[in-house]
């Protein structure tokens, strides 16, 4: 499987040729390299995935491979940077996942960017991005996922800021950067300590559920909390960073200033997952060693997935929606991941989780990319200026509706079998959170509705030109990721990836399905009977509960508090002191040291005189007192 | 007696033989076949570099007087490179009315100098040390008055050979008390017999002076600037890139090999020595208005940085001191090649004609920029990586203090670094340096400084290489 080696060196070459070449070459000629190699590389992820899952469980349980491995930085014997290619399951998933519809964003971005200004520089950042993406999927050991979380940081600043004319877009690529950068410290000063205790980088060594690796770490605590629980919870901020939870999330709607294609790739199917992947990835160590941490992830992922949920119910830029709906959507996974056994039927939660990972990537970059055809239809992002748009957009609009009956989990779309595994598994770890989760489940169905009947039907709203259906490069992609959100739900994912590696016979929990099928089908009712047509339902409501709806509209005043936390105490507080600090003190000591060596090298300068003789008199000189300090002392 | 044993000696032997096809090149070929002399030198030079890179088992001959270790290899390589370049960049200058005539004097005397330092790394016995850093020390003095009708030249080319002179009178005082005290001279029998009872600290400090003097650390510096500045560029650059190297690694071998019992007593001279070479030496750079005189004070600040992986007297030390000694000869070749085309074209030394010198040279200043960043040790460049080991082998040895004191002179050092930086770039001048064209060997030389400097750092295999052989002396 030595060619694995390809997919990740493919995009890198893209980037590099198409990042020297800038405009030297014709648009057209990037777009269509940036979408040949990428073409190439799904297409070996594709085979990798076919190789590997018909051949690699020969007992029932799938091996892991590293067909490639390299040493990098050597430490010491034991503790040395590698840089490597790991294939198990969920790699292997995710190279599926990420190729995919990178190749879409690709092959979208043709029609979507076509005439703007730095479309080679667009399209050498997607392939950087690729690169990075791939890279942190297949990562062998801790620290290479790190370098390459960092790299797809970077990759993700510089397409969020890609239109670097408009300040909302630079401030937003800021905003993301220096949040999930924030977050990436703990994830660091967690890998530090990881290491140090347990001497490896290794994901094989830590995922191996041996307790003596972490003989380290045994008895120490930190305020009470465990040592493993410590560093477990720190890595897991830097995954919730990337990942968007609370109270981490605010980086991600404003993301939404970067194009859009650009927001199905990233922050809908791709890097904010990478949090979700970083928990499944060290999943053993998580589930023996800081059990805790686990769960508390279990109730950060619900709490983000009933806040956001909410949030995404008042917002009226359609993008904004979208991103909320995302950030929900990572709590279900997270949910599933925290409340997930090991192995057997204990591990439902676990493939839950990785499944709905795999079709919510599919259906919410249909959704974006849906967005995108609609924002290219009527140049605006806001919901006021739409309505009616089925008659003009046939193709998006029945995309959309899959989308849309997917993430609302009505059968037989995919979302409904991978969340339904879900909520199977946090109801059997504990019923009040299964039973919140399908009343967040209810609220998705309903707002998913309100933008899907707020785009497309309503009132008409009135354009200067006709809106039109977009260019086929732009509509394939819609039907081909269709096509998978219909299908994908019957793929036997337990088959394939679990979390002990043997197989797992997925069942349809009747009773829990039938009622969230319910819920979801009233919830929907309610939004038709609400947005279908013009009326004043929603406003009334809205009216009754105004105090309630002005909170929700402004995200419950996270960023405001943000903003009051840095402004007002921490520039206030502790920059301002130290900010005078460092220009007095520091600054004084510093230039006293100039001062004092310019002083004293004026004074010196006549021991150079240029006379030999007296050279060899400091020399015997000095040689003498030397030798009469060193033998007399 | 089996002299077929020195065949064994294949790097000098064959550095040698370069040296001879030269000398009979330059006397017997007419006026148009000299026009390839220059080129046919580079390409010996090369081969004979490219022959001898690869470290081979050690061997000891003649009763220990010659021994050889793999690390040697990576030494010479170190100095061959270092010739080589210079060779590239002398070129231009060397083609002028006033030297054309001694162009093969420069080959051969250099190589003279090259072998002396073969044989001193290479000496197993004091005797045939002194050897070698006499046919290192006398063939360097002509050279420093290379240019003999130049006073500055000729004044240099004195004051070299005096100090030089006294430098070994004294050393050969120590020699003769160790052999006074101890009765032999080979370093592997010595290093059992030195104890530091008073006179052997006596004659340690003597003979250690000598070596002191060649690498330029204050208090037995005050030569430096003097020669630096009346000496050709090109033969300046060779001073405190080559014969400087050399000089440091040998102390580092026989402070391990013969002094190892005195560990406690050298540590103690190189701490105040590190100190006080680091300090005044930057102090003084600060003053200078002429490049030549700063960049000598900058080398003897370097020279006291090198001393730092001498202290630590371990296998990091040895390593990082070696790798040190690479990046240094790289980034300080790149400069002195900015600086000698500088001279040779316009005759403009001093750092004030250097004002806005990027406006008409923007490719020298770019590289003269490069260069001065690594001396200073900024990162990402060659320089940060080359200072952080060897900073870090003092600190594993507990020199906590010292670090503390070189970092701190760090900051001054990059302080004057920047004002040459801050010349090129952000001053202006009514008169810059007009735009230079400079020949194919210079820019070649440059393009290797530059990606060096550029790359070593982050190729961790450069240094793994070297850490590989380790303590191997």
């Amino acid at each position: 499987m030595q060619y694995t080696l390809l997919i990740l060196v493919l995009p890198l070459l893209a980037f590099v040729v198409l990042g020297l070449v800038d405009s030297r070459w014709k648009a057209r000629t990037a777009g269509t390299i940036g979408t040949t190699v990428m073409g190439i590389v799904a297409i070996l992820a594709y085979y990798t995935a076919w190789s590997y899952f018909t051949t690699a469980n020969p007992g029932g349980v799938y091996q892991k491979f590293i067909p490639f491995q390299m040493e990098w930085m050597k430490f010491s014997d034991q503790l040395h940077i590698d840089l490597g290619i790991l294939i198990d399951p969920i790699s292997v998933m995710m190279l599926v996942v990420v190729s995919t519809v990178s190749l879409m964003v690709h092959i979208y971005s043709l029609r979507y960017m076509e005439g703007e200004k730095g479309f080679e520089r667009y399209y050498a950042f997607l392939s950087l991005f690729s690169f990075s993406m791939l890279g942190l999927v297949v990562a062998t050991n801790i620290f290479q996922m790190y370098i390459f979380w960092e790299l797809v940081g970077v990759s993700s600043y510089l397409l969020i800021g890609f239109y670097y004319t408009k300040p909302e877009a630079v401030a937003a690529s800021k905003k993301a950067f220096i949040i999930t950068r924030f977050a990436d410290l703990f994830f660091l000063i967690g890998i530090f300590l990881l290491s140090y205790y347990t001497r490896t980088f290794d994901f094989d060594v830590l995922n191996s559920g041996n307790a003596t690796v972490f003989a380290g770490t045994a008895g120490l605590s930190f305020l009470g909390l465990s040592l493993m629980n410590w560093i477990m919870a720190l890595i897991f901020i830097g995954g919730a960073g990337k990942s968007a939870m609370f109270p981490m999330h605010i980086w991600l709607p404003d993301a939404m200033e970067g194009p859009t294609p650009v927001s199905a790739l990233i922050h809908a199917a791709t890097m904010v997952v990478a949090g979700v992947y970083l928990v499944a990835r060290l999943f053993p160590v998580y589930y023996f060693f800081a059990p805790e941490v686990l769960h508390g992830i279990a109730y950060i992922g619900i709490f983000t997935a009933l806040f956001s949920a909410v949030i995404a119910c008042t917002q009226t830029d359609i993008k904004r929606v979208l991103a909320y709906s995302t950030i929900s959507q990572i709590g279900f996974m997270m949910v599933g991941l925290g409340v997930s056994g090991m192995g057997g039927h204990h591990g439902l939660g676990y493939m839950a989780s990785m499944f709905h990972l795999f079709t919510h990537a599919m259906f919410k970059a249909l959704l974006f990319l849906g967005a995108g055809s609609v924002i290219h239809a009527v140049h605006s992002n806001e919901m006021n200026k739409m309505g009616g748009l089925r008659k003009y957009l046939p193709v998006t609009h029945i995309t959309f509706l899959i989308a849309c009956l997917a993430i609302a989990g009505i059968p037989p779309f995919s979302g409904f079998f991978s969340k339904d595994e879900i909520l199977s598994a946090a109801f059997e770890f504990n019923p009040y959170l299964g039973s919140l989760l399908i009343f967040i489940a209810g609220l998705t169905a309903f707002y998913m509705f309100r933008l899907y009947y707020g785009i497309f039907w309503t009132k008409e709203y009135k354009h200067e030109h006709i809106p039109h259906e977009s260019p086929l490069a732009m509509l394939l992609p819609l039907i081909f990721l269709a096509l998978v959100t219909v299908f994908a739900g019957f793929i036997p994912f337990g088959k394939f990836v679990t979390n002990d590696g043997a197989d797992y016979h997925i069942h349809i929990d009747l009773v829990t399905a039938s009622v969230s099928v319910a819920v979801a089908a009233v919830a929907i009712a309610i939004s038709t009977i609400m947005y279908r047509k013009e009326n004043k339902i929603s406003d009334r409501i809205v009216s009754s509960f105004s105090v309630f709806f002005k909170i929700v509209v402004h995200k419950f005043y996270i960023d405001e508090l943000y903003m009051f936390i840095t402004k007002k105490i921490v520039f206030r507080l502790i920059s301002a002191p130290i900010a005078w600090f460092d220009r007095t003190l520091v600054n004084g000591t510093i230039n006293s040291f100039a001062t004092v060596t310019q002083w004293t090298s004026l004074q010196i300068k006549g021991i150079q005189t240029g006379r030999v003789q007296q050279y060899a008199f400091v020399f015997l000189l000095s040689t003498l007192l030397i030798a009469a300090l060193i033998i007399f002392i | 007696m089996n002299y077929s044993s020195f065949l064994q000696m294949q790097e000098e032997l064959s550095l040698l033989v370069v040296i001879v096809i030269l000398l009979i090149y330059d006397i017997f070929a007419g006026e148009k076949s000299l026009r390839f002399f220059q080129p046919v030198a580079i390409v010996l030079f090369s081969i004979h570099t490219i022959l001898n890179c690869i470290p081979h088992h050690p061997f000891e001959i003649a009763g220990g007087m010659y021994h050889y270790v793999p690390m040697l290899t990576y030494v010479k390589t170190i100095l061959n490179l270092g010739t080589l370049i210079i060779f590239l960049q002398s070129q231009h200058w060397l083609n002028g009315e006033e030297s054309i005539n001694r162009r093969g004097e420069f080959y051969f005397l250099t190589l003279s100098t090259l072998f002396g330092m073969y044989i001193m790394l290479s000496a197993g016995h004091f005797l045939l040390f002194i050897i070698g850093i006499e046919t290192a020390s006398i063939p360097m003095a002509t050279l420093v008055a290379f240019n003999k009708y130049t006073h500055k030249s000729a004044e240099a080319g004195a004051k070299y050979i005096l100090s030089s002179v006294f430098a070994s009178g004294l050393s050969l005082f120590g020699i003769s008390m160790i052999y006074g005290t101890t009765g032999t001279l080979y370093f592997d029998d010595l290093s059992g017999l030195l104890n530091g009872t008073p006179i052997e600290l006596m004659a340690f400090v003597f003979f250690v002076v000598g070596l002191f003097f060649k690498i330029s650390l204050v208090p037995f510096h005050l030569w430096t600037p003097d020669v630096y500045e009346g000496a050709p560029t090109n033969i300046t650059s060779y001073l405190s890139v080559v014969s400087k190297g050399s000089a440091v690694f040998v102390l580092f071998t026989l402070f391990i090999k013969v002094f190892g019992n005195m560990i406690d007593q050298w540590q103690a001279i190189l701490y105040g020595i590190i100190i006080i070479s680091i300090t005044l030496a930057n102090l003084f750079a600060i003053r200078q208005q002429n490049m030549k005189r700063f960049l000598a004070f900058s080398s003897i600040s370097q020279a006291g940085y090198l001393l730092l992986g001498v202290i630590s007297g371990s296998a990091t030390g040895m390593s990082s001191l070696v790798y040190y000694l690479l990046v240094y000869m790289f980034s300080n070749l790149a400069i002195f090649g900015v600086v000698s085309v500088i001279e040779d074209r316009t005759g403009k030394i001093n750092i004030r004609d250097y004002n806005a010198l990027y406006s008409t040279n923007p490719k020298l200043s770019m590289v003269m920029a490069l260069a001065l960043f690594s001396l200073a040790g900024i990162p990402p460049f060659a320089g940060f990586f080359s200072k952080f080991f060897i900073f870090s082998a003092a600190f594993q040895k507990g020199f906590y203090i010292l670090v503390l004191i070189a970092l701190i002179n760090t900051i001054v050092s990059l302080y004057y670094y920047l004002l040459v930086v801050r010349a090129m770039f952000f001053n202006t001048n009514d008169h810059p340096v007009e735009s230079i064209k400079s020949d194919v060997s210079l820019k070649i030389s440059l393009i290797i400084c530059t990606v060096a400097i550029l790359l070593i750092g982050g190729f961790s295999v450069v240094y793994q290489q070297i850490a590989l052989l380790g303590f191997g002396i």
